[in-house]
């Protein structure tokens, strides 16, 4: 009982605490906006390493989709309908759900360990030793970029799971549905607040993923296996918060 | 890292990034406007409409001339009342058009189908299409069916007590694809 309470107990703590290094971010955003260097070279980090792995998971889950929709809408006599299929599937879900997914793979869990090894190499208190606020200096301008990255990446991903070398590859090329009726049918179902709705939850990915793997980081505890810890329960509880976000989102958006 | 090339390959993601959002934008979602030289608004009843939508197609021939403006009821009569705009450059319309609600492809949504007719006054802003065609709703016909099928066999049989009605609130909802599965024509 008294562990339960202490479990429930921590988990609160550290919501708190969460919530409150968010604030503390926020306030630092404005002055982080003034450094652009520091976050040109976080965008690198973030986003242009992350381009390869979007990319390839791009065009394969395109490729995946049109087989699949393709199979099942046969059942149907609807093989017309697979482009529509490949895009709805793609821009409501696909995209921002399995890019936040990877991003936090890819560059959540590097981020973490990077503060977090900062935090244990003693370079954060040593920034504070010289007045120079490691929030405004290293945490901010992180959090920024992913901000900046993760709804660039979801287009990129989109762009690439339906274009001409994703699902339109597998779906005209190989097998042999129409090119018009392929281009035409997504564009009499897709609509522009599909696309906008795409952003709005890649936006929200993005303010969660920076959020828990700078906070993981700059609270891991100041050894290896605290810097492994962060890095783990950064890539768990961002993948749960954003699957579980994304259902929350899409009810919320649903007509 | 070279600052310089730093700069060039943020730069670089950051341009197909913005590409990819127009893209998906301008390439793949289809916008909301009909042409670009303004519309005109007609309107058209309807006894039923169907799952026809607001934003729905216009099309002529197959070709696309205008959308779904709004969907009301008549007070009177209780019909559906179509408000349709129409791209001004298709201005030389018949007023005598007949407007069907017709659905596109298997599992496609309603639009409304124009079919010229013959008239030498062609459709203006405000004016009315006499002539429609309703939405061809299957669960209908298939409960028609029914109930002709049981009247036969009761002609047929002893006179048991069947209820005549009792299979008509057959269609489930898993039959209203298929309702849209077969065209109106």
């Amino acid at each position: 009982m008294s562990r339960n309470r202490s479990v429930l107990g921590d988990f609160l703590r550290g919501l708190g605490g969460a919530t409150f290094f968010l604030i503390t971010i926020l306030r630092a955003l404005p002055g982080a906006l003034l450094r652009p260097r520091l976050i040109l070279q976080q965008l690198y980090y973030v986003g242009v390493m992350s381009l390869i792995i979007i990319v390839i998971s791009g065009t394969f889950v395109g490729w995946i989709l049109a087989l699949q929709g393709f199979r099942t809408l046969t059942t149907f006599g609807a093989t017309s309908a697979l482009g529509v299929f490949v895009a709805a599937t793609v821009i409501r879900e696909m995209a921002p759900v399995v890019t936040a997914l990877l991003f936090a793979g890819r560059a959540g869990s590097a981020l973490a360990a990077e503060i977090g090894l900062m935090k244990a190499t003693d370079q954060l208190s040593g920034m504070e030793m010289m007045a120079v606020d490691p929030i405004k200096r290293v945490i901010a301008p992180r959090f920024i970029a992913v901000l900046i990255s993760l709804p660039l990446l979801t287009a990129i991903f989109a762009v690439m799971a339906i274009g001409w070398a994703g699902g339109h590859l597998i779906g005209v090329d190989l097998l042999g549905v129409d090119q018009g009726t392929y281009w035409g049918q997504i564009h009499a179902q897709i609509k522009l607040h599909d696309v906008i709705e795409s952003i709005i939850k890649s936006a929200c990915f993005g303010v969660v993923i920076g959020w828990i793997s700078v906070y993981q980081g700059y609270f891991a505890a100041p050894t290896s296996e605290g810097v492994s810890r962060a890095t783990t329960s950064t890539v768990v509880m961002s993948s749960l918060t954003v699957v579980g976000l994304d259902f929350v989102l899409t009810a919320f958006m649903f007509r | 890292m070279q600052s310089r090339a730093l700069e060039i390959l943020v730069g670089f993601f950051v341009c197909i990034g913005v590409a990819a959002v127009f893209v998906l934008t301008f390439r793949v979602a289809s916008q909301d406007h009909v042409g670009s030289g303004g519309i005109y608004e007609v309107t058209a009843k309807f006894d039923n409409i169907g799952a026809l939508t607001r934003g729905a197609a216009v099309k002529m021939a197959g070709v696309k001339i205008g959308s779904v403006k709004g969907i009301s009821i008549d007070p009177k009569t209780f019909q559906a009342v179509v408000a349709i705009d129409i791209d001004k450059t298709r201005n030389d319309i018949p007023l005598d058009s007949t407007a069907k609600i017709m659905t596109a492809g298997l599992l496609g949504e309603q639009y409304i189908g124009l079919e010229p007719g013959g008239d030498d006054q062609s459709l203006q802003n405000g004016s009315e299409i006499k002539f429609t065609q309703s939405a061809f709703i299957l669960e209908n016909i298939i409960g028609q069916l029914l109930v002709s099928m049981t009247q036969k066999g009761k002609d047929s049989d002893s006179p048991a007590p069947a209820p005549a009605n009792a299979p008509a609130p057959a269609p489930a909802p898993a039959t209203a694809p298929a309702a849209k599965a077969a065209p109106a024509k």
